[in-house]
């Protein structure tokens, strides 16, 4: 029995928020949760019982989950989701948001993904991240995601002759679309000098291949088309979704993520081709991963990223605009905040609210979100395609 | 090749000693079997009992089959490398102070992909063996040299944190009179002991071992009673900030049951060596220790007790014996727990009859003196945690594991 996944129609996504990233915040989770609920109240006009449904993304709101935010917040929503999947967080909550109003169990739901960080935090995140984690990989240097990363990127180059001028470009264009975010952690112009010569982290990924860690928060609005035109608020459509958990578990050193599996039938459910989107933004806590969804989203072929951008401007001004906002490598990894940034760029491109530059005449972005590392690989994949709502 | 290891220098009193600090130590229960593996030196990993699928990380369900039967079982050791990092930087106090430090990810034979330290002679995609270690923190890990050993790869100064080569580390070894003393001694010369430190106590008692140590070279004497709580204490405030490794092979066996022959003073003189004076060195000579383990590449490391395989299962042929034995084993365990945080490792070996002259009765396979210090030696340079040696103490073990009644009711020598 052959059964076609819904489409995400009437679906409304709009309303993007982000609350400024700190380097290190003595506020709590829910403070940063709090504030965005309280932007997103804002920026929709409506009240806080209007909405009847949370996506909540966080790290660092441990001993609570989404369920004790709602008491702090004094609010009873009818439909309530945790999602644990860190940077894959941001993909996930929007479909899962979109068919619980789809279905009518919710009518506004509030997607949420936040972060603080105090000086211990990362440390203190990393060294209790996940069994496997604590048993197999942290007793081994201590190096948390630079170190197990570096063990991809070092794979990815040698296998596929990847050299560190292409994860340069990316980094460098990148930047150069952070430069008007006012939070964006790092503010000044990068070079291919300052990018090569960094110090080195953990071979072969230097300082300018990594985020910083961050505080900040990232969230939006899904509701039906009616209500979002009825708020007058510029909206995005969903024109496909994919999620995928623990993909390729054979592979003996992941070069090559859940995308993979899932990306004909995300381009199948669109309609539309790679070759159809304005603009991309790609999960970035380290080059390498965008690489491997350039290939796995099927602008090239594996192992083709490096070849696939030499003739490609990144930024927003060029033929293939990525991370619009500057990514996580800019402005920073505000923890699950990171997994949601990609998502609210795109709507904030799509619906004309952004906070750097604009890219002209956009009508369809990707996004693409990738969480989880753990033990030896990343676990969690998802992206979406968003599209330009008709006001 | 390894980087030769940096002869020992005279200590520089104006530089700050490095404070110890141990490698992250929470682990699963699941990952606590790894442990009882590393300690006897095996290299197993869990396997499914139903598909036969290897396991790595350890778990409690296959990954395959949903199976939750899955057994502990010695598998192939060999790999590939297939990617590597020099980490530069570290969340760990304990990494950071040893920076650069060298990971591998490996993809293993036995087919999981593990992620490894990795020795300074690994070449990326080339064949690799694994050998399951126990670091500072007291936890296995898995670590990776080549597969075919290389020139100087115990100078390694990674793996020389989970391993107690004695060459360039001073060494004392508690009992100089008897011969398994002389040939510790010996074999710590031969394996490149920058010092070693011999005790002996009842100066009034001659001894053709300790006449023989006395001619070793970088070897000398010292006036050592573990019986005597002043002599322990005076020894440990003139060598102990020295004492790298230290070999504790008190040894006083008479025979002799329970009920059949009461014999109360020798009972009282194996408690007193073995359980007592055991209790004494740790209390001099373990604060000491406990404190130099962060000392450089040379700093004080590891604890090794010689006991009876007697420790784990009463020889009523040898009762107060194997009760002292087993006082003096409980009492190791206590010795690992509290060394663990300082970063000093307590290793057991267990011996069979050794071919001396107070087990002339005791029938053959008897171990010959030497073979046991060059089995110390290699369970020093492996780091194993339980040295178990020769056929009687392998018996005594394995016959333990199947059923422990049995062997209570039966053994004898």
């Amino acid at each position: 029995m052959d059964i076609t996944r819904n489409k995400y129609d009437g679906i409304a996504v709009c309303a993007p928020v982000t609350i400024p990233y700190t380097r290190y915040s003595l506020k709590s989770s829910h403070w940063f949760c709090g504030q965005s609920i309280a932007a997103l109240i804002k920026r929709a006009k409506i009240k806080k019982e209007a909405i009847d449904g949370f996506c909540i993304s966080s790290f660092t709101l441990s001993p609570d989950s989404a369920v004790g935010l709602m008491q702090h917040l004094g609010t009873s929503p009818r439909w309530l989701d945790h999602i644990p999947m860190g940077g894959a967080s941001g993909g996930v909550a929007l479909r899962r948001a979109a068919r619980a109003v789809q279905s009518g169990d919710a009518e506004i739901v509030a997607c949420v993904g936040a972060d603080t960080n105090h000086v211990d935090t990362f440390r203190n995140t990393i060294a209790t991240f996940s069994q496997f984690a604590n048993d197999a990989v942290y007793p081994y240097g201590s190096g948390g995601p630079n170190s197990s990363f570096a063990f991809l990127t070092d794979y990815y180059m040698r296998e596929f002759g990847a050299k560190r001028e292409d994860f340069g470009k990316l980094c460098i264009a990148q930047r150069e679309n952070a430069l008007p975010v006012k939070h964006a952690m790092m503010k000044k112009p990068l070079n291919m000098d300052d990018y090569i010569n960094a110090r080195t982290i953990a071979d072969p990924i230097r300082l300018y291949d990594c985020v910083m860690p961050c505080a900040g928060a990232e969230g939006f609005l899904v509701m039906s088309i009616e209500r979002a035109k009825f708020l007058k608020l510029p909206y995005t459509q969903i024109l496909s979704t994919i999620e995928r958990h623990n993909a390729f578990p054979d592979d003996p050193i992941q070069y090559r993520g859940g995308w993979a599996i899932d990306v004909d039938e995300f381009y199948e459910q669109a309609g539309l081709g790679p070759k159809d989107m304005d603009l991309v933004q790609l999960y970035d806590d380290y080059p390498v991963i965008c690489f491997m969804q350039i290939e796995d989203l099927g602008f090239c072929d594996k192992g083709e990223a490096s070849k696939f951008i030499k003739d490609k401007d990144l930024t927003t001004k060029g033929n293939f605009p990525l991370n619009t906002s500057g990514g996580q490598l800019s402005q920073g990894q505000a923890g699950a905040g990171g997994g949601f940034l990609g998502v609210v760029e795109t709507i904030r491109q799509l619906t004309g609210e952004v906070l750097g530059y604009q890219v002209d005449n956009v009508q369809n972005g990707l996004v693409s979100c990738f969480g989880m590392i753990n033990y030896d690989r990343g676990l969690c994949t998802s992206a979406a395609i968003l599209s330009k709502g008709d006001l | 090749m390894t980087t030769p290891l940096s002869k020992p220098k005279r200590k520089d009193p104006t530089k700050r000693t490095r404070i110890p600090s141990l490698p992250p130590g929470k682990r699963s229960r699941e990952a606590h079997g790894l442990t009882a593996m590393a300690a006897v030196g095996r290299f197993a990993l869990q396997v499914c009992n139903e598909c036969q699928k290897v396991q790595y990380p350890p778990r409690q369900i296959c990954s395959n089959c949903l199976n939750d039967k899955l057994f502990w079982r010695d598998v192939n050791n060999g790999g590939k490398l297939l990617a590597e990092t020099k980490l530069q930087h570290s969340n760990d106090t304990y990494f950071r102070d040893r920076i650069p430090w060298r990971l591998g990810i490996v993809i293993a034979d036995a087919g999981p992909s593990i992620v490894a330290h990795l020795g300074e002679d690994c070449i990326r995609d080339q064949r690799v063996r694994m050998s399951l270690s126990i670091d500072r923190a007291g936890n296995a890990v898995i670590t990776a040299r080549p597969e075919k050993p290389t020139q100087l790869e115990e100078d390694d100064v990674q793996l020389r944190e989970m391993a107690f080569n004695p060459k360039d580390r001073r060494v004392l070894i508690v009992d100089g009179k008897t011969e398994l003393g002389l040939r510790i001694a010996e074999n710590m010369v031969a394996a490149g002991a920058r010092d070693v430190f011999v005790g002996s106590a009842e100066p009034w008692r001659s001894s053709s071992y300790l006449d023989k140590i006395n001619d070793l070279e970088r070897t000398s004497i010292y006036s050592l009673d573990v019986t005597d709580t002043e002599s322990v204490k005076e020894l440990a405030s003139m060598i102990g900030d020295k004492v790298e490794i230290l070999v504790n092979n008190s040894y006083h066996l008479r025979m002799g049951g329970l009920v059949d022959k009461f014999d109360i003073n020798t009972a009282h003189d194996e408690m007193e060596i073995h359980y007592h004076g055991l209790m004494r060195l740790a209390a001099f000579f373990g604060p000491i220790m406990k404190l130099r383990s962060a000392d450089g590449p040379h700093g004080a490391s590891a604890w090794l007790n010689v006991l009876s395989a007697y420790a784990l299962i009463n020889n009523p042929d040898l009762a107060t014996y194997s009760a002292s034995q087993a006082a003096a084993l409980s009492l190791s365990q206590c010795l690992r727990s509290e060394m663990a945080a300082g970063g000093i490792r307590v290793l057991n070996a267990f011996t069979g009859p050794i071919e001396d002259e107070w087990q002339q009765i005791a029938p053959p396979p008897k171990l010959i003196p030497d073979t046991v210090a060059k089995r110390i030696i290699k369970g020093l340079q492996d780091g194993k945690e339980d040295i178990i040696i020769g056929a009687v103490a392998e018996e005594i073990c394995a016959r333990i594991a199947e059923n422990a009644k049995e062997i209570e009711r039966t053994i004898k020598l």
